[in-house]
């Protein structure tokens, strides 16, 4: 499905307290990870509005990685749950709109846990590229794309019209 | 989208980029001069004005080229890209503030922690800063002048819980001028240390060290001693909480009562006291859990009293002499307005019955580290002698096993960190009251801190003996003639390398702490978390270590971990020292990051009322639309997130500002060449 010069370009979420700390520690321990993933910080997982993820892939990434603290030890009680129930509402919702649900991914990492996110962000990276380019948003010649079900076609399949 | 992505609109604003090469550790993966002045040309039309890179931005000389900018080149906008920004987001921030701009207009964008310190690729780094920094400016863009947000702060203090930590953290700040009302549930202040015997390693009586810090707390001034009493619910904000208070029925006039004593002394009817005495003695029905309690006051047992369940009785309204039994008294809930609150809730013992195959509650000669407290206690059930569960044997062999229910998969996995020292200390006394020999049963000896291996190594002097290695069981099944009669305990000696049998006829557990059975409900009601054990959990384990994510709320002592009594001290002073600087300030300022409704979008649907764990938003049934409390908003944006309407907004992580960072972060792709 990949040509081999694909490289992804993932757009990650992350929260101010956990999964941003983790990415700081990741940082100064010199864990290396793909380039293809720009983190952007909220607050909280909580925070993710849905759309993000859709602004993500309109413009031109293909892959959103969530992430947040672990379930019970969110700074703000208990918003990574509403995130956790965001985010299975999300992966149905692209799957109706005919993208692969596997394109966002949700990541527990606590601050403590850099080694683990730059992990999770390298596997990410190569699900994304398994996967191939979207093609959803950027340049308006490889829009058709996912129209015409090349890439996705899948995704068509799971889903009946 | 290599071009500007329709945006062709110049923009009004005035932007400052800034790139930092920290030393090499940017400058040696991302090529900084390249992004410096791809943003000063491509991103022009951006209203980028100024793309600088310099050897350490964060340097006076780097913060002064940035206050420079801002007055001559007329900046309105600041993006600095360097290392994270909970490194030095403050540093530019007060850096824009000196040159008067407003410092929420500055935008710090990590190109070490994510780019230059986790990738390889020269090109790949440069490429990605490129879009990092792109990714600042169009977030910039969308960014207001904010202004903190102020809040007064009530000079009185509610402290939670009357044990050393609370008491420590009490006597500070009434000491320092200022009202406490100390919420106690037991009928007396004291906790867990009035039932100490010895304390290690000074082997001080605790009563000793402890009843005269209980009087000054009772009788001081400034301090309202609430016992016998539970906070229920809590409102408001940091600097401005009122707090609902019950305050339950004593039966016994605080006014008249003088704390005689007749009426203990008078009241028919003894039971085993299961919380003070631990199970090893009795009291009566209305009682005072020990001579010294403070306050003096009785309490009565209204579930156990005889004339509660039969009608008649009043033995203790018969001898009072001041008339101060009132069995008519009902529960007082009342409300106080504090600015602070710190909560010093302390800890439960670990159920020793958990870990069966030791036999606590089946093997009578099998006691708990609580029991042994009582049994060594001067005043305790037995006046300080120790002997087996019949009262009068003194044992001969004595097995103290550590770790029991801490360190274990099966149990908790942390270390309690108090009871190798108690261990040890058990081990002292029995050696030194009974001349019993003595065995320790440990995995590893922890004892840090100060004179505290010196005891261990006075321990060993004294010739109690260490096995290593955790028992496996407790019995009193013999195997052969010299175990008959004896309890036998079952354990390999790692370091001898062999199974072994010690009969012995005392076995003391060293049992672990654990988190209040009801701490999750305190946290909940106080705006706390509790980590995966169940302890609250700190702002920062290093740094912050009494302070919690809610503002106005601090914790101390074992609620927050097990630790011994100097730390638990410690941390109540600790806490008592973050109180008064903030009641000294009179007002503070809270981070302008805040949820906020427009009224006139608001739908009145109430999707948002359920999702704030801080009660933040309020719905006004007149207008049917909601509100939200910025002093109360801690700001995680789950509302926003929510809002069908769009109605809720957020400060410094509104919509707008995230998508623009979006849109910026996927100008360039990866692996896209990088063009000037």
């Amino acid at each position: 499905m990949s040509d081999e010069s694909f490289e992804p370009t993932v757009i990650g979420f992350t929260c101010n307290w956990c999964s941003y700390r983790a990415a700081d520690l990741a940082g100064t321990a010199r864990v290396k990870y793909p380039p293809n993933i720009r983190l952007i910080r909220l607050m909280c997982s909580g925070r993710l509005d849905p759309t993000f993820v859709l602004k993500a892939f309109s413009s031109g990434a293909d892959g959103v990685l969530i992430t947040g603290c672990h379930p019970g030890e969110c700074h703000y009680l208990e918003q990574n749950f509403k995130a956790l129930r965001r985010f299975h509402l999300l992966r149905r919702t692209l799957q109706g709109l005919g993208l692969e649900p596997e394109r966002v991914k949700l990541v527990w990492a606590s601050a403590a846990e850099g080694v683990k996110l730059a992990h999770e962000i390298a596997s990410f990276v190569e699900e994304i590229r398994a996967l191939g380019p979207l093609h959803w948003g950027g340049n308006g010649s490889n829009q058709s794309a996912v129209i015409s079900g090349q890439s996705t076609a899948h995704a068509f399949k799971e889903v009946p019209a | 989208m290599t071009q500007d992505n329709g945006n062709s609109q110049d923009v009004q604003e005035r932007i400052g980029v800034y790139v930092c090469h920290c030393g090499t550790n940017i400058a040696g993966t991302v090529d900084v001069q390249q992004v410096a002045e791809w943003a000063a040309t491509r991103l022009k039309r951006r209203g980028v004005v100024i793309g600088r890179d310099y050897k350490f931005m964060c340097s006076s000389l780097g913060q002064e080229l940035i206050e420079n900018d801002i007055k001559e080149l007329g900046l309105t906008r600041v993006v600095v890209a360097a290392c994270s920004p909970h490194l030095h987001e403050a540093t530019f921030r007060n850096a824009c503030q000196r040159a008067g701009l407003n410092p929420y207009l500055c935008e710090l964008v990590s190109i070490r922690e994510q780019v230059s310190w986790v990738h390889t690729d020269k090109v790949a780094a440069t490429v990605k800063s490129q879009a990092v920094v792109s990714g600042g400016v169009e977030r910039v863009l969308r960014h207001e002048p904010l202004e903190p947000l102020r809040v007064p702060i009530h000079p009185a203090t509610l402290v939670v819980g009357g044990g050393i930590a609370g008491i420590q953290s009490a006597l500070e700040i009434a000491d320092a001028g200022y009202r406490v009302y100390l919420v106690e549930r037991e009928p007396s202040i004291g906790g867990h240390m009035a039932q100490f015997d010895k304390t290690f390693p000074t082997l001080d009586c605790s009563a000793c060290i402890l009843t005269p810090r209980m009087v000054q707390a009772g009788a001081h001034p400034n301090i309202t001693l609430l016992t016998y009493s539970e906070v229920e619910k809590v409102d408001g904000y940091v600097g401005n909480f009122v707090v609902t208070i019950r305050k339950k029925a004593r039966k016994i006039n605080e006014e008249l009562c003088t704390g005689c004593g007749i009426c203990q002394e008078k009241c028919p009817v003894k039971i085993i006291d299961d919380v003070y005495e631990a199970g090893l003695g009795y009291r009566k029905i209305v009682y005072t859990p020990f001579p010294q309690a403070v306050p003096k006051f009785p309490v009565m047992d209204v579930e156990n009293c005889t004339y509660f369940k039969k009608g008649t009785c009043k033995a203790c309204e018969k001898f009072c002499p001041t008339n101060a039994i009132d069995f008519n008294q009902q529960d007082e809930v009342f409300s106080v307005e504090v600015g602070n609150i710190v909560l010093a809730t302390g800890y439960d013992l670990f159920d020793a019955r958990r870990v069966t195959n030791y036999g606590y509650g089946r093997l009578p000669n099998v006691f708990t580290s609580l029991e042994f407290e009582r049994l060594s206690n001067a005043a305790g059930p037995t006046n300080g002698s120790i002997v087996l569960r019949d009262g009068k044997t003194v044992p001969k062999a004595v097995g103290i096993i550590h770790c029991v229910g801490s360190r274990d998969r099966n149990f908790n996995n942390y270390c309690s960190t108090i009871c190798c020292m108690q261990g040890l200390k058990f081990a002292h006394l029995v050696h030194e009251r009974t001349g019993a020999t003595v065995y320790n049963f440990y995995i590893d000896m922890r004892t840090a801190y100060k004179a505290y291996d010196e005891f261990y190594q006075r321990v060993l002097e004294e010739g109690t003996l260490f096995v290593r290695g955790k028992v496996a069981e407790v019995t009193d099944v013999p195997r052969i003639k010299d175990e008959e009669g004896h309890l036998i305990i079952q354990c390999e000696d790692t370091l001898a390398g062999k199974q072994r049998r010690i009969p012995v006829d005392m076995v003391i557990l060293s049992i672990g702490l654990q988190p209040r059975a009801d701490a999750k409900e305190t946290a909940k009601k106080f705006g706390l978390s509790c980590s995966a054990d169940g302890w609250f959990i700190e702002k920062h384990p290093k740094l912050d270590p009494v302070a919690t994510m809610t503002e106005g709320v601090y914790i101390a002592g074992c609620a927050q971990g097990p630790k011994d009594i100097p730390s638990s001290v410690a941390q109540g002073a600790a806490a008592a020292a973050r109180v008064l600087g903030k009641i000294q300030q009179r007002e503070m300022a809270l981070e302008p990051v805040r949820a906020s409704i427009n009224q006139d979008q608001c739908s009145g649907c109430r999707i948002c009322n359920n999702l704030c764990p801080f009660n933040a938003i309020l719905f006004h049934d007149d207008r049917m639309v909601s509100e939200i409390n910025p002093a109360l908003c801690q700001g995680c944006g789950t509302c926003v997130a929510a809002c069908p309407a769009g109605a809720i907004s957020g400060t410094a992580f509104s919509n707008e500002q995230i998508m623009a960072q979006i849109e910026g972060l996927m100008l360039l792709n990866v692996g896209e060449e990088i063009t000037l």
